[in-house]
This record gives C-alpha cells, sequence and structure tokens, in this order.
C-alpha cells in the first residue's frame, strides 16, 4: 500500500470522526454532570436539518452553526426540563427525545430534500500547508474539524484544571454534598445538558453541511448512538474519548479501502470492525478498575430531588 | 301524510341511506391503490421513482383510481402490519416495493384473498400476489459502455449494498458493457451493506477515488456517490434516478426506472377484471429502463453506439449477457451464441471477468 493512500486514509478518518469528537465530547460533559442523556442521535439529526436549513437559505457556515447549534440546544431543553424539573426517568425521556428527534428532522426536512450545497472548503494555512506529508494530514482540514480540536482542548481545561469544571464533576459524584454546600445542582445540570445538546447538534450539522453537504431522513445513521457508546468505553475522559472516535472513523474508512484492494475477507465481517475494534480498543486502555472508579460519575442516570435531603 | 316528528325522521333516514349508498356505490367505481415504500421519497432514488411511476397513474387514471403511499417502512413485522392496515382499509392493489417485503406481502396476502398484491424485485407468487421487476442489468449494460469509453485509469468504481442475484447481476452486466468497448478495463467493488446510508456511501467512493478509479457508479439509494465524485474531479453514473444535480460535471447519465407504464397497465388491468399474477420481468423494450440524458461532455460517436445498442437490447437483437462469457478465471461460462436464461440470471452468483475481488458469502 503506497504512501499517497495511506495518507488519504488517515485525512479521511479525521473527518470521519469529526461528528463522534463533537457528540462524544458534548454527552461527555452533561454525564460527568451525572445526567445520561440518551437523546444524542435525535439531537444530532434536528441539528443536522436545522443547519442545512440555515446554509441553504443563508449561505454562511456561521449562520448554520449557530442554528444547528441553537436546535441541539432546544431540544436538550426539552429534555432538562423533563429530567430535572420534572424529575422524569432519564433512560426513558432521552429514548423519546430521540425518536421525537428523528422524527421532527424527517418533518422538517420534507422540502430540502433535494438541494445540494457547496459544501465547506478546506483551510489553506500559507506555509503548513505546503508541507509534504505533515500539510495535507494535519493542516488541510476545513474549520469545522479545527473547531472540534479546539473544543477538546477546551474542554479538557475546564473539567480538569477550572474550578467550574470541579463543580461540575463534583455534582456528578456527590450532587447532595453539592447542595450542601449551596451549588445549584439543578442549574448546573441544566447547563450541562444544553451544552450537550448544542455539540450534538454541531456534530449533526458539519454531517450535512460539510461532510455529505445534502440532507436526508436519517443521515445521522446512528452516529448519535456510538457517540454515546464511545464516552463510556472510553471511561468518559476526553483524550480517550478522541481516541475512539478517529479509531472508529478510522477504521471504516479502511475497511472500504480494504476492500477496494481485493482483500478477501468478507464485507459483512468489516463493517462490524470499526464497532468491535474500538470497543476492544477502549476497553483495554480502560481496564484499570480504580481509573473506572475514578472517572464514572457516581450518581450518572439517577434522578436528583432536591427536597428529599 | 301527517307531518309527525316520527315521519320527517323517518324520510330523513331514508333520504341519508339513500345518499349514503349512492357515496359508496360512486366509491366503489374508484379503485384504491395502495404502495408501500422501503426509503423516503425524497432519496432522490429507488422510491422517488416508484412515486414519479404512481404519479404517472394517477394521471393516466384520473378519477378511477385513488392512492396512498406510506414510505419508510421497515422491512419485517412492521411490513406486514402496514400492508395488513392497507389492505383492510379498502385497498383492493397494492404495491409493495421492496426485496424484504416478500414474506409479508404473502402473508397478508393469504388473509386476503380478494385484493391484489404486486411485489417488487421478489421472486414468490402466489394466486393473489404477483411480481415485477426492471431488466435493471441493460440499462447497466449501456451506462458500462459510456463509462468503459470515458475512463482514463481503465478504473471503474461500485459502491453496492448487499451481495444478492440483483446487485450482482448488475455489477456484471455493468463490466461487460464496459468490456465490449474497452477490453482492459476493471471493475472495482465496495460492499457498504445497507441500501442506504449517505455516509457510508461517501467514504466507499472516497476509497475507490482514493484506489485509481475515475468513474464511480452505484447500486446504493443515495446521491452520495455522485456528490462525492463531483467533489473529487472524476466521472460518476448514478442510478434509479438521473442525479445531474447533485454533480452537474460529474454525472455522465443515469440508469433509471420508470414504472408510470406498469402501474397504469395493472391498475387498469384490476378495473377491468382481467388482472392475473404473474411474474413480470420488463426492460427497455416496455419502457421500464431510460438512461437519463447524457452530459454534454461524452462524445457524439459515444452517444450514437449506446443509442444503437439501446435499440438492439429493445428489438432483441443485442443481450447484454449472451455468451461469449467468461468468469474471474478466464473459464468460459456462457459459449459463444448462447443467452442466459431468466431463470439464469434470476440466480446469478458469480463475477464476470473483469470485475475484482470476491463476492461475500
Amino acid at each position: 500500500m503506497d504512501g499517497d493512500i495511506l495518507i488519504q486514509i488517515l485525512v479521511a478518518s479525521i473527518a470521519a470522526g469529526t461528528p463522534f469528537v463533537y457528540a462524544a465530547l458534548g454527552e461527555l460533559v452533561t454525564e460527568k454532570s451525572g445526567v445520561l442523556n440518551l437523546g444524542v442521535e435525535g439531537m444530532m439529526l434536528v441539528g443536522a436539518i436545522s443547519g442545512f436549513i440555515a446554509m441553504a437559505k443563508s449561505g454562511s457556515l456561521l449562520v448554520a452553526v449557530l442554528c444547528g447549534m441553537t436546535a441541539g440546544a432546544l431540544m436538550a431543553l426539552i429534555f432538562a426540563v423533563l429530567t430535572l424539573t420534572l424529575m422524569a426517568n432519564q433512560v426513558a425521556s432521552g429514548l423519546a427525545l430521540t425518536i421525537f428527534g428523528v422524527g421532527l428532522s424527517a418533518f422538517l426536512g420534507l422540502k430540502y430534500t433535494s438541494i445540494a450545497l457547496p459544501g465547506v472548503p478546506e483551510l489553506h494555512i500559507p506555509f503548513l500547508s505546503d508541507i509534504p506529508v505533515a500539510g495535507q494530514l494535519l493542516f488541510s482540514h476545513d474549520i469545522l474539524i479545527y473547531s472540534s480540536l479546539v473544543l477538546f482542548g477546551f474542554i479538557s481545561w475546564f473539567l480538569y484544571k477550572s474550578k467550574a469544571g470541579l463543580i461540575l464533576r463534583g455534582i456528578g459524584e456527590a450532587p447532595k454534598s453539592a447542595h450542601a454546600l449551596g451549588y445549584n445542582v439543578i442549574g448546573i445540570r441544566y447547563l450541562a445538558v444544553l451544552f450537550g445538546g448544542a455539540m450534538a447538534g454541531l456534530g449533526g450539522v458539519y454531517l450535512s453541511v460539510a461532510y455529505t453537504p445534502m440532507w436526508v431522513e436519517g443521515m445521522v445513521a446512528g452516529r448519535g448512538w456510538v457517540a454515546l457508546a464511545l464516552v463510556v468505553f472510553a471511561s468518559w475522559r476526553p483524550l480517550r474519548v478522541m481516541a475512539g472516535a478517529y479509531l472508529f472513523g478510522g477504521i471504516t474508512i479502511a475497511q472500504f479501502h480494504i476492500q477496494g484492494f481485493g482483500i478477501e475477507i468478507p464485507s459483512q465481517l468489516l463493517s462490524m470492525l470499526p464497532y468491535i475494534a474500538t470497543i476492544i480498543v477502549l476497553v483495554l486502555i480502560s481496564r484499570d478498575q480504580k481509573s473506572i472508579r475514578l472517572n464514572s460519575p457516581a450518581s450518572l442516570g439517577l434522578t436528583y430531588h432536591p427536597n428529599n435531603q | 301524510m301527517a307531518i309527525s316528528r316520527k315521519n320527517v325522521l323517518s324520510v330523513f333516514i331514508i333520504l341519508l341511506c339513500v345518499a349514503g349508498l349512492s357515496l359508496t356505490a360512486s366509491a366503489a367505481d374508484k379503485l384504491k391503490v395502495g404502495f408501500v415504500y422501503i426509503s423516503p421519497i425524497g432519496d432522490a432514488g429507488w422510491t422517488y421513482q416508484h412515486d414519479l411511476g404512481r404519479l404517472a397513474m394517477e394521471k393516466n387514471l384520473g378519477d378511477k383510481v385513488e392512492t396512498k403511499y406510506i414510505e419508510n417502512v421497515p422491512e419485517g413485522p412492521e411490513a406486514e402490519r402496514v400492508i395488513r392496515d392497507l389492505a383492510k382499509s379498502g385497498y383492493d392493489l397494492i404495491f409493495t416495493t421492496s426485496f424484504g417485503y416478500m414474506n409479508p406481502t404473502l402473508k397478508v396476502a393469504k388473509m386476503f384473498p380478494k385484493k391484489r398484491f404486486e411485489h417488487s424485485t421478489g421472486y414468490k407468487t402466489s394466486k393473489n400476489v404477483g411480481t415485477y421487476m426492471c431488466r435493471f442489468y441493460e440499462g447497466r449494460y449501456l451506462t458500462g459502455i459510456v463509462a468503459g469509453k470515458m475512463t482514463k485509469s481503465n478504473t471503474l468504481g461500485y459502491v453496492a449494498a448487499f451481495p444478492i442475484p440483483e446487485v450482482i447481476r448488475g455489477i456484471n452486466a455493468f463490466t461487460l458493457g464496459a468490456k465490449s468497448v474497452n477490453p482492459d478495463v476493471k471493475v472495482k467493488v465496495i460492499w457498504v451493506n445497507s441500501w442506504f446510508d449517505p455516509g457510508k456511501e461517501r467514504e466507499a467512493s472516497e476509497a475507490l477515488i482514493a484506489q485509481g478509479a475515475d468513474v464511480i457508479t452505484h447500486h446504493t439509494d443515495s446521491t452520495a456517490p455522485t456528490l462525492t465524485a463531483e467533489e473529487k474531479g472524476v466521472y460518476a453514473i448514478a442510478y434509479h434516478s438521473d442525479m445531474s444535480k447533485y454533480g452537474p460535471k460529474a454525472h455522465l447519465t443515469a440508469a433509471t426506472h420508470v414504472y408510470g407504464d406498469f402501474y397504469t397497465r395493472t391498475a387498469q388491468s384490476v378495473l377491468d377484471n382481467t388482472w392475473k399474477s404473474e411474474q413480470v420481468w420488463t426492460g427497455i423494450k416496455e419502457g421500464s429502463i431510460a438512461l437519463a440524458p447524457m452530459n454534454p461532455v461524452v462524445p457524439a460517436d459515444v452517444v450514437a453506439l449506446v443509442e444503437k445498442t439501446r435499440k438492439g437490447i429493445a428489438d432483441g437483437s443485442v443481450h447484454p449477457f449472451q455468451g461469449p462469457i467468461k468468469d474471474q478465471g478466464g473459464k468460459v461460462v456462457v459459449e459463444a451464441g448462447i443467452t442466459l436464461s431468466d431463470k439464469e440470471l434470476l440466480g446469478m452468483g458469480y463475477y464476470v471477468e473483469g470485475v475484482l475481488g470476491k463476492i461475500p458469502k
């Protein structure tokens, strides 16, 4: 396999992994605050169609991104009201929101299925993009991919190096203690959920505006569920989430190349490969029991009742 | 008769019954035709073409038919429920447009012996279930000619869904068409194991292009391969529908399906009470397969050759699967002068020479 194809695979892997990066990092923040949001798939879809419509109508990527994030956040708001104010079961509410998102996005997108958008151009950084190998690999992506890397940096810093992140994690571990210390558990969880929804929406926008600039019903095709799994298998650590996202995207791309080379592995097996490989790798690197206990939010999925102290 | 309340009431009821009877009488004149779709009409592909056929039928038969469609019905128990609901609500002719609806259709047909069902791309029939399919491979053969002539790298890319005979037949016909004008051409196949997943279709197309393919075609339902080809500056040949607006520079042509005539004929036969269950396999001759308009970049001599071949298929003098045909190993599997029968075509499970790779089991 010559170097050129290898570079193409790596470049494509980064693009393929980006929707997972956005959705999974957003879900990571939500889960660190103790809320299990299973509605990621629905929020990605609603974000995708909102961003698509905004892009089609305005031609501006910024407007599309803002609309997609807002749409995702609004869906997350419904989820937050259900689970944080009305104390509904988080799992059931999340699933309901996914189903709702699938239908709502299809409905909103009815008139937009035969529009083709021009896509998002790759950024050309004057000197760096022209470096033979590294230039193509690292410096020729579109702005949404670079933003996802910035997001990773921000979330890593926020969760582990800032006071606000510490409070967030504390709420995820022991909401009662946080409440006793005077922190507004419900309010902060609201913010975390909205952030997760906005990121899921952004992941959806990337799919419908940059990755395959078109809209079809259900185009997220299960990526939201993969993002959810990534967060768990990566034991809630941002760097491992990134690794899982790119690994998943990378193996998906690689398996198509493997088929193209005529290597005789059944294609059904190759289709399973991204899922199996990602699970295996993440489980292996996260199998330290102490590390798992340290990182998984203790109150994840449990409804917090502020008045039952 | 004295105008008492009872009399007025009885007259009113009688009038109501008469009105109701006349309404049902006129409703009984209208044939209710139901359509079950596997994907949304907006897929701009498989279901879109079926729906165009439905609209053509409505236009041709006007007041005589009333149609309803249900889209996005997954294969399996959900399909059975949808078909049964249609039959129960008075739909006398129901078209089920996906291979996986085969068993649900037969099951519901047994429960409703007076209703008629037509199952697309299936192979099982019963007293009130017929099947219909287009000779997609004829369109594939013609597009193969275009691809073989337009390729410079002699590598063609094929994004395929599932390794069923229909898809393999399409790959073979495409390859045979391309090789008939360009013996050095090779076809690479990537299986995405889904009828419809734009992301995977794009990734597969990118992989094929990275490995040297400069004409991409597909047996999947979205416009992603055409979009990707446009982005990467190679050619694309679409399937199901004309997808030129998704790739104005890349889109050479498309092998499209035309269902309007068949739907009109079938509905009319039900109205005339002449419907019977049969396995209908129509192609270019009957107008079921058509090519989308050629991209101006295709040279005039290629367009003329394709048209000549198309006419040959229509009048029977040319058949995409006539011998000699060699398998991948170079062995002759169909002798010169012999044409594969419908039965052999329906069960096709091997690649012809020129296709790279092995068929997944």
